[in-house]
């Protein structure tokens, strides 16, 4: 019985030779996939096609938005087979940023967390083989590509007055029954059922697998933040994307089979929509920044040299985090008409979310505070993920305030926060976490200095982009305009130039990739030596098609909460 | 990326013109029908929404006040005269490049202000400084060539307790103001206060006024080349604003009549969704006389973007005046309050515009002076 990673590693190789690496053809291999590693890659890809589609989208906006009046949607709307018209072209401005906002939350940012990274080493982060219910894990992926294709048919088929779903990515009634004809609508919500399908299919994945996978001695406790993050994460889309998917299914009812669930003219109230949402869509972000935290946990960890400070306690703040996330929605409805005492209640619980998220950023400075600090790639995107969280959290405490929130409601300072926690948050523990995990995946180096070239040209960028945001936001632009008073130029002409040098940004990164795949070095097991402890660093790099045939064993020795120095610990390969 | 990129830089003069030249029909083509209510209580010139646009502009414009036929009901009305105000009166709208709130001329507004500046910004900022100055100090302090052996700590109960418990009080500190704030904001307005119904459509705005004979005025965009004209700023400037007297307390009620639209004015820190099948409410004290531009705040369709919302605030004797030239506007109690108001009326328009505020410094003042104004009507 192997006891150790060491002996384990022996017994694997033996296999490796004969059925261990045995890959199925083409088309068996990445069409009817079983293997979480193999779907964790089309997770991948399939994120980084859509991300490009959403910045592509955000592009045009940026475009549009860098001086007043309307300049290129009539364009646009020509180029999309339409005919352009100054209704046509406002429309086509609706479908951009309904498009943007479901793209980047359920075919970039979700599919690449928790499908691709979540896929990928959960797995091997606890020391099993695959996933518990490996063809599950397939029909999750396809349906979230079929959904993604569902969305941009949508495009393409009239949607009131031009083509596509111009609602918004919150689908509000009544502007999404009665307020928007044509089947579009219908198609949009039909991407987020099957989006949700698959979402909800890779939660019990990811459950099972947690609870029933984890290798021998690799109690709940001991299992790295990464796990707990996704575990986390996994219950919050169990418990929320059913909730959606009532939601949007009365929306299908309401617009074709004349029910009236959210039409006052029969007795249904268009902000029962809104809490049905918001029910879900508030655990929703949190599905979309907690297994970056669990990311950077590890991130942090690995270049310090030093186990995560207060591993309990951070594990517990994302349960609590996730918890708390459950009960705090109305804070998305200030404006429509909630009573006093609810709106009391909603601010104070929103409040207390501050309380975890502090204990996580100052639990990853402890860990870094003693430590012996490494500034590869993945650690300067981490250190730029805490700083530009707390900037996007403190955000969030003077919204969280109902007062204050009227003013500030649906204007561009909740743009500015949320891209801070989401497009700085959740997109810089994505990239931290690639940078970090590339080499293991892929069995080659991309280019550190790219990688930091990267970083700090997308730092600029973003920066440029999000903060004069918060400006336009107390000067009261609202969101979701496509034209603006002259008065808010000057800041919207700033962030669309920091668009571009976040566009030039994104080009480097995936030169960096294009690079490491065709002439970067092989990468070693560990490449990050001795700070790297978790389970995937015992497996050389790529790991093999099926690892852990005899599973790990845990103990005082190799866990990973130990940090044990180089000599003392079992051997990595 | 890099096609986006290149198509932005290259994108040039042929789309900005035909863009623009679609701009212009705007606020003439809205000319979607504003319901029979609507339709019927509204004065001839705005009947059909669609017409006035340019009628309108001259009628808003100052120098022709003169031609307007308020003139000729303002003359019936001794103790003031409606003329709207022009853009020397422009007090709520945005300023290029300024990075902080626009002024407040709401006593709830310059509460929220007071928090935010105050409260809010000096904690967020500290706190923000605190933590780069935390991860400057360890990336310096603890880099690898600095601190080459790492060491062991993984727990530490008392900062873990700090770190738990500090953040708690802040937060309580926070809430105290925040909780107060709603506080005020909810009141109830008092009991006579000044109601304007404001109903959303898709896509201008209609302000009824219950207790003033229930006629609806129905508020377009002015086109840019009218509102530029008018002296005022493009894309916020309307054909009809909503006319409210200042100094005193108003109860807003909000519905729409299609979608969700959202009345917003961000210089009365003022924002209430107007949702089909209910009717929101909510007070606000505007202190001075001026013009405070809003604009929907909540996503309606293709032009979400161009129902702006103009609040105009005069002192009682003149925003009486201008009732009076609505049809059927009528103020106050029918036949006695129509008599008694004149009289406290015509102290308050011999004062120049701005003396309200001067009286109404702070919040407590303000609330005194929305009771004894409600009240003035009725006894």
């Amino acid at each position: 019985m192997a006891t150790t990673a060491e002996t384990f590693q022996a017994h694997h190789g033996d296999h490796a030779h004969h059925d261990a690496d045995h890959k199925p053809g083409f088309f068996a291999r990445w069409f009817m996939s079983t293997n979480h590693k193999d779907i964790g890659t089309l997770y991948l890809i399939f994120a980084i096609f859509a991300g490009i589609v959403g910045g592509a989208i955000s592009g045009i906006m940026r475009m549009e938005l860098m001086h007043p009046g309307i300049q290129y949607l009539g364009w646009w709307v020509n180029f999309m087979g339409g005919e352009a018209g100054f209704d046509q072209n406002l429309h086509l401005w609706n479908v951009l940023i309904t498009a943007h906002g479901l793209i980047m939350v359920f075919f970039m940012v979700m599919p690449a967390m928790i499908g691709g990274f979540g896929n990928w080493f959960v797995p091997l982060m606890i020391g099993a083989p695959d996933m518990a219910f490996p063809r599950m894990n397939n029909i999750s992926f396809w349906l979230t590509f079929v959904a993604f294709c569902s969305l941009m048919f949508s495009t393409f088929v009239p949607g009131g007055t031009g083509n596509g779903a111009g609602t918004g990515w919150t689908v509000y009634a009544p502007l999404s029954t009665t307020g928007s004809q044509g089947p579009a609508v219908d198609f949009a919500i039909f991407a987020l059922h099957l989006a949700g399908a698959a979402s909800i299919m890779g939660a019990i994945n990811f459950i099972t697998t947690i609870f029933n996978m984890r290798a021998p001695g690799m109690t709940l406790h001991k299992m790295p933040l990464f796990v707990w993050s996704v575990l986390v994460t996994a219950f919050l889309l169990l418990l929320a994307l059913p909730v959606l998917a009532a939601a949007i299914t009365m929306l299908l009812t309401d617009r074709n089979f004349g029910t009236t669930f959210f039409d006052p003219a029969g007795g249904g109230d268009p902000v029962l929509y809104q809490h049905l949402f918001w029910f879900f869509g508030h655990p929703e972000v949190y599905i979309m920044i907690l297994p970056g935290f669990g990311m950077i946990s590890q991130i942090v960890a690995t270049f310090s040299r030093k186990p995560v400070f207060g591993y309990l306690g951070m594990a517990y703040a994302m349960v609590a985090i996730g918890f708390v996330g459950f009960i705090v929605w109305a804070h998305h409805m200030y404006t429509v008409g909630l009573d006093v005492n609810t709106k009391m209640y909603f601010t104070a619980a929103t409040m207390v979310i501050a309380v975890p998220t502090g204990v996580k950023i100052f639990s990853w400075i402890a860990t870094m505070w003693g430590g012996s600090l490494e500034f590869k790639s993945p650690m300067v995107w981490a250190l730029g993920f805490i700083f530009l969280f707390t900037i996007g959290g403190v955000t969030g405490v003077v919204l969280a305030n109902g007062g204050i929130d009227d003013n500030l409601h649906d204007t561009y300072y909740v743009v500015a926060h949320f891209h801070y926690v989401l497009s700085m948050g959740a997109v810089f523990s994505l990239f931290a976490g690639f940078y970090y995990w590339f080499p293991k995946m892929s069995g080659r180096w991309h280019s550190e200095l790219l990688s930091h070239l990267h970083f700090w040209t997308f730092f600029i960028g973003v920066n440029v982009i999000f903060f004069p945001m918060h400006f336009l936001g107390v000067q009261g632009m609202p969101r979701r305009y496509p034209d603006f008073t002259p008065a808010y130029s000057y800041f919207n002409e700033m962030a669309s130039y920091g668009y571009m040098i976040m566009a030039g940004s994104m080009l480097i990164f995936f030169v960096n990739i294009g690079y490491a795949l065709f002439a970067g070095r092989k990468a070693e097991g560990n490449y990050w030596g001795e700070g790297a402890t978790t389970l995937e660093w015992t497996l050389p790099s790529p790991p093999p098609y099926h690892q852990f045939e005899t599973l790990p064993v845990i103990t005082e020795a190799n866990d990973y909460h130990n940090h044990l120095p180089a000599g003392e610990r079992p051997a990595n390969a | 990326m890099m096609p986006l990129c290149a198509a932005m830089l290259l994108a040039t003069a042929p789309q900005v013109a035909l863009g623009q030249a679609a701009a212009a029909p705007t606020a003439a083509a809205t000319a979607a029908p504003a319901g029979p209510g609507a339709a019927a209580a509204t004065p001839a010139p705005s009947a059909t929404p669609a017409e006035p646009a340019d009628d309108v502009v001259t009628a808003s414009g100052p120098e022709a006040a003169g031609a307007d036929p308020t003139a000729a009901a303002s003359a019936t009305a001794p103790a003031g005269s409606y003329t709207p105000l022009g853009p020397d009166m422009i007090k709520g709208q945005p300023i290029d490049g300024r990075i902080n709130f626009q002024d407040q001329y709401s006593p709830n507004g310059q509460y929220a202000l007071w928090m935010h500046n105050a409260v809010l910004m000096p904690i967020i900022t500290l706190i923000s400084l605190f933590v780069l100055a935390l991860l400057l100090w360890v990336v310096m302090r603890y880099r690898r060539g600095a601190n080459p052996v790492a060491s062991k700590t993984s727990h530490n109960t008392l900062i873990e307790v700090i770190w738990t418990g500090l953040p708690v009080l802040i937060l309580l500190g926070i809430a105290i103001p925040s909780i107060s704030l709603l506080a005020k904001q909810y009141e109830s307005a008092p009991e006579d206060a000044v109601t304007i119904k404001v109903t959303g459509y898709q896509w201008y705005w209609g302000y009824t006024y219950p207790d003033n004979g229930g006629f609806e005025v129905i508020s377009n965009m002015l086109p840019e080349a009218d509102a530029l004209a008018a002296g005022e700023p493009a894309q916020l400037a309307v054909d009809k604003r909503m006319v409210v007297p200042a100094g005193e307390w108003l109860r807003i009620q909000t519905t729409a009549a299609d979608v969700i639209h959202s009345f917003a004015v961000p210089s009365l820190w003022f924002k209430l969704d107007a949702v089909p099948g209910r009717l929101n409410e909510k007070r606000l004290f505007i202190k001075e006389p001026g013009i405070y531009y809003g604009q929907c705040s909540e996503l309606c369709g293709v032009r979400h973007g161009y129902m702006p919302i103009a609040v105009e605030a005069l002192p009682r004797a003149q925003w009486e005046a201008w009732v009076r030239t609505q049809p059927g506007g009528t103020v106050g109690a029918p036949e006695p309050a129509a008599a008694a108001a004149p009289a406290p009326a015509a102290t308050a328009a011999a004062l120049p515009a701005g003396a309200v505020s001067a009286e109404t410094p702070g919040m407590d003042a303000a609330q005194r002076e929305g009771e004894t104004v409600a009240e003035t009507p009725t006894t």
